[in-house]
C-alpha cells in the first residue's frame, strides 16, 4: 500500500518538462481523472466540469458565486475581517498574508447575499485555495453572522463547504468554531430556517463534523471527498485497504449520509426546486383553498 | 502506580534513598532522624520544585499515564446510585462512552463520561476511549432524556479522539459529532464539563459544549494532538513535545485564552497518587460551578450557554474607509 501512494504523489507532482510544456499553465487544462486536455474558456463555460469524464474540478469562491448567483445579484458581508494571531503562532500571518496574494480573498470563505433563480438567499462559500479552506477565527464568525443575518431576516441559508478541517495554527479556538457554527445554526433551525449544505470537494475533519453535516438538505458534488478523518490515519489504523470510492460524494450517499449528489450543471435546478417548495406554506394552506 | 517518567526520576531516587535509611535505621537501632528529617526535607522541596513547573509536554505525559483515575474511578467517588444506561437505540452499544444517572449530593444528574481502559484488555475492548457515532448518539439520547427530566448534565471528557475507521465513517462519524454540538448548545439544563485527561479534537467537544468547561491541571484539550500537530504542521511526529507548547493545550493556556472556566488543582505529582482525595478537588468545583448555575432559569441556562461560544473568536474588522477599499491593504497583522 506504501507504494501506492508514493508511486501516485511522484506521478502527480513531478511532471516531465514535456509534459509541462504540453498543458501551458492558465490556457488548457488538463483532467485529472482521465488526462483530456481542456481550454480554460471551454472548461469555464461548462462550469468546470470535464466534459469527457464528467470530473468536477474543484473551483475557487468567485468562480462559485458567478456561477451560482442571478446576474449581479449579489453582496458580500465581513469583507473587511481578518484574522489575528491567538496563539502568537511562528510564521502564521505571513502564510495568511501570501494566501491573500495568492486567492483574493482575506480568509478561507466569502459570504454574502443574492438571488438564486429569483429566490434571496443567504450564503457561504469556502475557498480551499486558502489555508485549504480551514476554518479558524474568521471563518467561524462570518458563517455565524451569515446565519444570524439569514435568520434576522427570514432567509434561507447555503452554505458551500470546502475544507480541509479547523485550522491548526488557532488551535482551540478554532476547535470552538465548530460549536460556534453548529449553536447559530440549532438557534436559526428553532426559528424554521431553511439550511441547504452542499459539500464539495474536500469536506473533511471539523467543517465535515459541523456545519456541513446538519443541512435540512445534505447534498454534495460528485466525486467530493467527504469525512471525518483522513484516509491514510484510518489506513494505519485498521491496517487494511479501503474501497476505491471510500469517503467520496458517493460513498456517502450509499451509507445513507447525504440526500442527493447534485452534478454541477443541475446544481441551481435542484436548488430552484427546493426553494421554491419552502418559499410556500405548508399543511395549513389546505384549509384555505 | 505506572512506570516513572524521566522528568520524575530524581524523585523516585531520593525516595529510595530515604526509604533505605529507615530500614537502616530499623534494622540497626540507630537513630538517624536528622539525615532523615534532612532528606524528607530535600524530597518536598523537589517534588514542589519538579510537579511545580511541569512542561506542557510532562502534563500531557501525566495526562496519559495508565494508572491515571479515568471516568469509572471517579464515578463512585462523586456519586451515588449510578445506574449505567446502554445503547443509542439506532446501531449498538459503544464501551468508549459510559453514560447514565446518578445522585450527586443527594440531587439527579446524568452522568456522560469518555472510557478508555486501565489495562491492555479494558483499552481493546473499549476501544482505547475512541468513541464511534453510537457512543456520540447514545450521549445525545441521554443528554435529551436529562433535559426532559431537568436533571443537570456532568460529561468527563478523556479521549485521543473520535475513532478514526472506516465503520465510524460509514456509520457518519461526521454527522453524530455535529449533531451533538448542535443540539446540547441548545439544552435547558446546566452542562458541566470536566476535561480529566486527554481532549482531542471534535471527539472532546462532541460531549464538551457546556456552561461551564472545568479542567484538571495535567489534562490538555486542542484541536489536535500534539503528534498530530507535529505531523501536521512540521511533517514530523517527533516534535511533539515542541507542539504541546507552540498549540497552547494546557488548562494553564486555555485559562488565559478564556476558552475554560475553571482549573481544578491536582493532587501533588498527579491525580493518579491518591484518586480519593482528587475527586474531593472535583467534587468542590463541580458543586461551585452547579450553584452559579442553578440562579439561572432554563432560558437563562440555555442563552448563557449560547453567548458563551458565540463570543469565541480572535479576529479583526477594519472599517472601511474608502468604496471599494481592499482587503490588501491591511498591514499583516491585522492591527
Amino acid at each position: 500500500m506504501k507504494d501506492f501512494f508514493t508511486k501516485k504523489k511522484k506521478y502527480a507532482t513531478v511532471p516531465s518538462a514535456k509534459a509541462r510544456q504540453d498543458v501551458p499553465e492558465g490556457i488548457v487544462r488538463k483532467c485529472p481523472k482521465c488526462k483530456k486536455i481542456m481550454y480554460v474558456k471551454e472548461l469555464q463555460k461548462h462550469l468546470f466540469v470535464c466534459q469527457s469524464c464528467g470530473y468536477h474540478y474543484p473551483i475557487g469562491a468567485h468562480d462559485r458565486a458567478v456561477m451560482l448567483f442571478d446576474q449581479d445579484s449579489y453582496v458580500e458581508f465581513d469583507k473587511d475581517m481578518v484574522s489575528l494571531n491567538p496563539l502568537q503562532f511562528p510564521n502564521y500571518m505571513n502564510k495568511l498574508e501570501s494566501d491573500r496574494k495568492k486567492t483574493k480573498l482575506n480568509e478561507a470563505v466569502w459570504t454574502g447575499k443574492g438571488r438564486i433563480e429569483g429566490f434571496e438567499c443567504a450564503v457561504a462559500i469556502m475557498d480551499k485555495g486558502f489555508r485549504m479552506g480551514s476554518m479558524g477565527s474568521v471563518v467561524g464568525e462570518k458563517i455565524t453572522r451569515m446565519i444570524e443575518y439569514a435568520d434576522k431576516n427570514a432567509l434561507p441559508v447555503l452554505i458551500f463547504s470546502a475544507s480541509g478541517g479547523a485550522r491548526m495554527q488557532e488551535g482551540v479556538l478554532s476547535l470552538m468554531q465548530m460549536a460556534k457554527t453548529s449553536a447559530a445554526l440549532k438557534a436559526f433551525s428553532e426559528n424554521a430556517g431553511l439550511y441547504i449544505s452542499i459539500m464539495t470537494h474536500p469536506t473533511t475533519g471539523g467543517v465535515s463534523a459541523s456545519f456541513a453535516s446538519l443541512g435540512d438538505y445534505n447534498f454534495a458534488e460528485p466525486g467530493a471527498l467527504i469525512g471525518f478523518a483522513g484516509r491514510r490515519i484510518i489506513e494505519q489504523t485498521i491496517g487494511e485497504e479501503l474501497p476505491d470510492d471510500f469517503q467520496t460524494a458517493e460513498f456517502l450517499l450509499k451509507h445513507g449520509q447525504l440526500d442527493q449528489v447534485i452534478p454541477r450543471s443541475e446544481l441551481r435546478n435542484v436548488l430552484r426546486q427546493v426553494l421554491s417548495i419552502h418559499s410556500e406554506g405548508g399543511a395549513e394552506e389546505w384549509d384555505r383553498n | 502506580m505506572g512506570p516513572e517518567l524521566d522528568f520524575e526520576k530524581p524523585i523516585l531516587e531520593l525516595q529510595g534513598k530515604i526509604s533505605e535509611l529507615k530500614q537502616f535505621m530499623d534494622e540497626k537501632g540507630i537513630d538517624l532522624s536528622d539525615e532523615l528529617n534532612h532528606l524528607q526535607e530535600r524530597l518536598a522541596a523537589l517534588e514542589k520544585e519538579t510537579y511545580g513547573s511541569m512542561t506542557p509536554w510532562e502534563r500531557v505525559r501525566i495526562a496519559r499515564k495508565l494508572d491515571r483515575p479515568t471516568t469509572l474511578d471517579y464515578i463512585p467517588l462523586l456519586f451515588t446510585d449510578f445506574v449505567e444506561c446502554h445503547g443509542d437505540r439506532l446501531y449498538g452499544d459503544d464501551p468508549a462512552i459510559v453514560a447514565g444517572i446518578a445522585k450527586f449530593h443527594g440531587y439527579p444528574v446524568t452522568i456522560i463520561g469518555e472510557q478508555r481502559g486501565r489495562d491492555t484488555k479494558e483499552n481493546i475492548m473499549r476501544n482505547f476511549g475512541s468513541p464511534h457515532p453510537e457512543g456520540y448518539r447514545k450521549a445525545l439520547r441521554l443528554m435529551k432524556q436529562a433535559d426532559k427530566f431537568h436533571r443537570p448534565i456532568i460529561t468527563f471528557i478523556d479521549t485521543k479522539g473520535a475513532f478514526p475507521g472506516k465503520t465510524a465513517e460509514e456509520r457518519g462519524q461526521s454527522e453524530a459529532i455535529a449533531r451533538n454540538l448542535f443540539e446540547m448548545s441548545w439544552l435547558s439544563v446546566p452542562v458541566i464539563c470536566v476535561v480529566i485527561g486527554e481532549g482531542a479534537s471534535g471527539g472532546a467537544l462532541a460531549i464538551g459544549v457546556g456552561n461551564q468547561i472545568l479542567m484538571l491541571e495535567n489534562s490538555w484539550y486542542s484541536v489536535i494532538s500534539p503528534e498530530g500537530a507535529a505531523a501536521l504542521l512540521w511533517k514530523d511526529a517527533g516534535k511533539a513535545e515542541e507542539a504541546a507548547k507552540t498549540m497552547k493545550i494546557t488548562g494553564f493556556d486555555l485559562k488565559k485564552l478564556g476558552i475554560i472556566d475553571k482549573l481544578i488543582p491536582e493532587v501533588l505529582g498527579g491525580a493518579h497518587h491518591d484518586p480519593e482525595k482528587q475527586a474531593q478537588l472535583i467534587d468542590h468545583a463541580i458543586i461551585e460551578s452547579l450553584k452559579e448555575l442553578s440562579r439561572l432559569s432554563a432560558d437563562q441556562v440555555r442563552n448563557q450557554r449560547l453567548a458563551k461560544y458565540r463570543a469565541v473568536g480572535n479576529y479583526d474588522t477594519v472599517q472601511e474607509k474608502q468604496p471599494n477599499h481592499s482587503i490588501f491593504s491591511y498591514s499583516s497583522d491585522g492591527q
